[in-house]
């Protein structure tokens, strides 16, 4: 018959192992931008679907100019290297040069969004014109939050890297790469986003 | 050894033998009034019986268990370590492989038969006429066949009552007539939500979507008055919203539609 | 990167209420939250319950005399939304997961504890504007399943409520499922392997994979339609040129998978009760594993087995018919895993194993109507009906909450040391099952027979068969009683329990009841067998 002693006595056999264990923050990010991106595609299955199954009425055709968002994507794309660089300078101690490059990259996602503004101030079509402008709005919409959330939080980042009292050093890398994932994932997204929404 | 699998064959045989009888004696359905029905029914047997041989062997097995190795108030200690046994396994991962495989190609063969499967069906935007898409419900009917068929009827659904629209004799009812033994073909429209389109007689039901005309083909084959029943949530009076199918003999239903007929307007 | 937990952690805790205050606070300790998830749940039970009962009532009479109809059609969504966003899937998930993953993994708490109590606290707040909700300008009306276009013709205040307050639990759900996969995966003490787990982590990993890839959908999917009801796009508004079909694809997209978020964690619990009061090992681990995992595969590609009737073209009924019926498979084995584990071993009838033994057999029969549903023919005749109603009650009552409630037979040793009544929870029990079955096995014949659902009148022809239902009804209500009464005396002068009352082997019994603050005093222990049950100590290293 097993009993409790007998478990007791496993119990202290093993008592030596020491109480450690990895760093999993990054993991449950990882999980989080998982379920994310499953949101987006959702929203990418339900504009697909409507574009194949749903003809707009005539006349509701619109093209989009590629000019603005081809810039975003470069925008973003840039950036993305450029925050990999403030995560090298930091690595290397380099927190100044690592403070400009993330103010360069919030810079960068700051143009990205006035650009999108001004990409919704000059289309022909408003939120509530048809199917295809309300999914238009809704999925760039739903982006460009990200992005917003992203580059407050480069700042934040930015301003947490400073060197003296600064709480970000190469030896506390977490929160600068938790936020580069974040970035890196907003412009994979971007990019899905670019080519079924403008290219297809 | 021999008395132990001679009482697990008896148990077993008994176990068919009861859901066998059950399955061919207890009727849970309500009459028959299409040729979908008999169809229908046919499979409702089968599952009837298959899921009951299922759940009263599964209940038994757990009775007995209960009941033959209840801990008695001598015993001490724990039961024999029996980790898992692989053949088992494989055992009754296979069976019911095999019994939910057989139900799919036989529920297959009867959508089959009931017209799930035909021409009209496969094109899921077939019959574009003036650029409308029409969908389609289960049919037994193939596309020009509804063409030929004069009994075609336009039922829209709103909340809360469905109108039925006789474009050959310029009418609209509010109680479905059909003769009996003939094809109908109906195209169903829906004003604001969602409806549903349900004669449980026939054992047919079909979503009436609005922005999604939908064609519905049945033949009844008994003459009597069913309820069409809404079965989409569709706002407070969803439950009221009912209507009747009369099906009768070709004269009553030709006496019938002849004094609503309307005629023709001249222009 | 390695992180060594600090021991001077502990002392955090002292800045926690002490108390029975404790379960107020924004407590960081994961057995506080399971019993905040649990309480909460139940609280939201009793409400979603008294909701059930005010349904019976209204169907007590084929006319709509008891309330007016559009409060009916309030009552069920709200009935359904309740049951399910409030009591099922925080109890299930939440509170057990709480306060037992930990134990298993041999960690001192979740990975995220302070996410942990975030996603508690979003529970209550969402649950009660839920039902404010109703006192304001009405709840939503369009059923648990807001299908549009109805949701957006029906007044708006109530379901906007409700799409903000299941969006609420939604998250809440989501950041659950992180920390569970983050604390099985990561946190699992060192020595541990996962193989070795005891079945209820695996089957919550499982679960937080289905709630992590499928939740956020939902989600999506509820911010489209409130833009539809609040800025009048028209994703889901076919006057505006929408599509309704999507916004059922994409509902249950999530909803199906909801329903193994619903029962996966109980298959988890029966199979740490079933060994313990069987004395046997649970039968056929590696197949219960691979099971599970074949679950949620299968669970995430059937969703469209609830659109039968929707105009979905025939090939796609096909594939969805098919992928529907072979969860069987999987759910079979692990079932007959149950059985065997039962057979031959030494069985103790108490009320958590009674209700274990209950569940086997009301899930199997909601599970076999589950696979009739599934075939597009037989489906096209009783979808909407009460034959669907019959079938899911089956499972998320006869199956779910039935594991609820023999999971509290069994843990509340654990969580007070105290011994809950045999004899109240006997008749717990029996009350219970017999209740559940007057009032749930005929409404497979209501269907079949013509009965829709949500409705709030009917043919008087079903009057006599609504009533014994009903009578059910009366019966589970009442089968509360003894429960309750059961609880409260037991909290108070209960029999004393001991550290381990069922001799069972799984971690959590390998401390004291109840555990202390950072579940053991010294370390963890390295449980390699948690179902070694009637072997040799020495075979057990
Ligand atoms: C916890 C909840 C839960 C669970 C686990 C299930 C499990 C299953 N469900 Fe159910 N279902 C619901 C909750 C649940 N369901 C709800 C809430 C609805 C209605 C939603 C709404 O519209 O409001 C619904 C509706 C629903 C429908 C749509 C009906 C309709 O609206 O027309 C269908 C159709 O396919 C279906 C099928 C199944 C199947 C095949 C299983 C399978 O997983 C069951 C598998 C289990 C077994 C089969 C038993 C054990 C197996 C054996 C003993 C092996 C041998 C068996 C065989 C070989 C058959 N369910
Ligand atoms: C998920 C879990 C779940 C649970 C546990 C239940 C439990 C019950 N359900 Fe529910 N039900 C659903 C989920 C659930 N239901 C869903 C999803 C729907 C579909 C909704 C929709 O169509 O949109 C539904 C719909 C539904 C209908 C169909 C309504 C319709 O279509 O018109 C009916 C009708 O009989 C019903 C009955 C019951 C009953 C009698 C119980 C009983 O088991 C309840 C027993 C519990 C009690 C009776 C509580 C006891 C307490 C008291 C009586 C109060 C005491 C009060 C204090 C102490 C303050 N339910
Ligand atoms: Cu129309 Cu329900
Ligand atoms: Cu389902």
């Amino acid at each position: 018959m097993t009993t409790l002693d007998s478990s007791k006595e496993i119990q202290k056999n093993n008592s030596e192992v020491k109480e450690t264990h990895e760093d999993f923050r990054m993991f449950g990010l990882i999980t989080f931008l998982i379920a994310d991106g499953m949101t987006f595609a959702g929203f990418f299955a339900a504009y697909l679907t409507y574009k194949a199954v749903n003809p707009l009425p005539d006349g509701a055709i619109y093209e989009l100019e590629l000019p603005i968002p081809t810039l975003n994507t470069i925008l973003l794309l840039v950036s993305s290297a450029t925050f990999h660089k403030a995560g090298k300078a930091l690595l290397k101690d380099k927190n100044s040069d690592s403070q400009k490059w993330l103010f360069f990259t919030a810079f960068l996602g700051i143009i990205f969004l006035i650009c999108q503004l001004f990409e919704y101030f000059h289309l022909p079509f408003g939120l509530t014109d048809n199917l295809f402008a309300s999914t238009f709005y809704a999925l760039t919409g739903f982006h460009g939050l990200h992005v917003t959330l992203g580059t407050l939080m480069i700042l934040i980042i930015a301003w947490q890297s400073r060197i003296n009292g600064g709480r970000l050093t190469s030896q506390n890398m977490f929160p600068l790469e938790a936020v580069e994932l974040y970035w890196h994932f907003v412009d994979g997204i971007w990019v899905i986003l670019f080519i079924i929404l403008y290219l297809l | 050894m021999l008395n132990k699998n001679f009482y697990l064959i008896l148990i077993i045989s008994l176990v068919f033998a009861i859901s066998f009888w059950i399955g061919f004696n207890v009727n849970l359905l309500p009459a028959e009034a299409s040729i979908n029905a008999p169809i229908y029914d046919e499979l409702f047997k089968i599952l009837f019986i298959i899921g009951l041989i299922i759940f009263i062997g599964m209940t038994i097995a757990v009775v007995y268990s209960l009941f033959k190795f209840r801990k008695r108030n001598d015993q001490i200690g724990d039961g024999i370590a029996l980790e898992g046994n692989l053949s088992l396994e494989i055992v009754w991962t296979i069976i019911p492989s095999i019994i939910v495989l057989l139900i799919g190609l036989y529920s297959y063969n009867i959508y089959d038969r009931m017209g799930g499967m035909k021409e009209l069906n496969h094109n899921h935007e077939m019959m574009s006429s003036n650029t409308e898409k029409i969908w389609a419900g289960i049919s037994q009917t193939s596309d020009n066949e509804i063409a030929i068929n004069n009994l075609s009827i336009e039922v829209s659904a709103m909340q809360f009552a469905f109108l039925f629209n006789y474009p050959k004799g310029n009418f609209i009812s509010g109680e479905l007539h059909v003769p009996v033994d003939q094809k109908v073909s109906m195209k169903m429209e829906s004003k604001d939500v969602i409806h549903a389109f349900w004669v449980p007689e026939f054992r047919i039901k079909q979503d009436i979507i609005p922005g999604q005309p939908t064609i519905l083909n049945f033949t009844p084959t008994k003459v009597g008055k069913y309820p069409i029943i809404c079965a989409e949530l569709c706002g407070p009076y969803h439950g009221g919203m009912r209507a009747s199918i009369i099906v009768e003999e070709e004269s009553d239903y030709n006496e019938w539609f002849n004094k609503n007929k309307k005629p023709e307007v001249n222009l | 990167m390695t992180i060594s937990l600090d021991p001077q952690k502990t002392n955090n805790e002292s800045l926690q209420p002490k108390g029975w205050l404790r379960y107020f606070s924004f407590s960081l300790d994961h057995k506080v939250i399971g019993i905040q998830y649990l309480v909460c749940g139940f609280l939201f039970y009793l409400i979603g319950g008294t909701l059930a009962s005010a349904i019976r009532i209204e169907l007590a009479s084929p006319m709509s005399d008891f309330m007016p109809r559009d409060v009916y059609n309030q009552v069920l969504t709200l009935h359904g939304t309740i049951m399910i966003f409030l009591w099922i899937v925080p109890v299930v998930n939440g509170a057990f997961g709480n306060y037992l993953i930990p134990f298993y993994v041999g960690a001192r708490d979740m990975a995220f504890p302070r996410l942990n109590a975030v996603a508690f606290w979003l529970i209550p707040p969402s649950g009660l504007m839920l039902v404010a909700s109703y006192f304001v300008e009405g709840a939503a009306q369009a059923g648990w399943t807001a299908y549009p276009p109805l949701s957006i013709t029906t007044p708006q205040s109530g379901q906007i409520i409700w799409i903000l307050s299941v969006l609420l639990l939604g998250g809440s759900s989501i950041f659950g499922g992180i920390n569970f996969i983050a604390t099985i995966i990561k946190l699992r003490r060192p020595g541990l392997k996962l193989m070795q787990l005891p079945m209820y982590c695996w089957a919550m990993l499982g679960t937080s994979l289905l709630v992590v890839l499928s939740t956020p959908v939902l989600a999506g999917t509820l911010i489209l339609l409130s833009f539809d009801i609040i800025a009048h796009t028209g994703f889901f508004n076919p006057v505006l040129g929408g599509n309704v079909v999507v916004y059922q694809h994409l509902f249950w997209f999530y909803s199906h998978p909801a329903v193994y978020i619903m029962v996966l964690p109980a298959f988890g619990l029966v199979s740490e009760i079933l060994p313990v009061h069987a004395r046997k090992p649970l039968f056929g681990y590696t197949t219960m594993v691979f099971s599970i995992m074949g679950i949620v595969v299968l669970g995430l590609v059937v969703w469209a087995h609830h659109m039968f009737t929707s105009g979905t073209p025939p090939w796609m009924r096909l594939f969805f018919t098919i992928a529907t019926a072979f969860i069987a498979v999987p759910t079979g084995i692990k079932f007959f895993n149950w059985v065997a584990t039962l057979w031959g071993g030494k069985i103790s009838i108490n009320s958590a194993m009674l209700f274990s033994c209950g569940f086997i057999i009301n899930f199997v029969f909601g599970g076999i109507t589950g696979v009739a549903l599934a075939q597009v023919p037989f489906d096209i005749h009783v979808h909407d009906t009460y034959f669907v109603v019959a079938h899911f009650h089956y499972i998320v009552y006869g199956g779910t909450v039935f594991i609820i409630f023999s999971s509290i037979y069994h843990w509340f040793p654990k969580v007070t040391g105290k011994m809950l009544n045999e004899k109240l929870g006997i008749l717990h029990f029996i009350i219970t099952f017999i209740g559940f079955n007057l009032c749930f096995a005929p409404q497979h014949w209501l269907g079949l027979n013509g009965m829709p659902r949500r409705v709030a009148e009917y043919d008087p022809q079903f009057q006599f068969v609504n009533q014994i239902s009903s009578l059910g009804a009366l019966l589970m209500a009442i089968s509360t009683i003894p429960f309750l009464i059961n609880v409260f005396l037991s909290v108070r002068n209960g029999k004393n329990a001991g550290d381990n009352p069922w001799n069972a082997l799984t971690p959590e019994w390998l401390t004291s009841s109840p555990p202390p603050v950072e579940n053991w005093e010294g370390e963890a222990p390295l449980v390699e067998e948690p179902y070694g049950y009637g072997k040799e100590i020495s075979e057990q290293k």
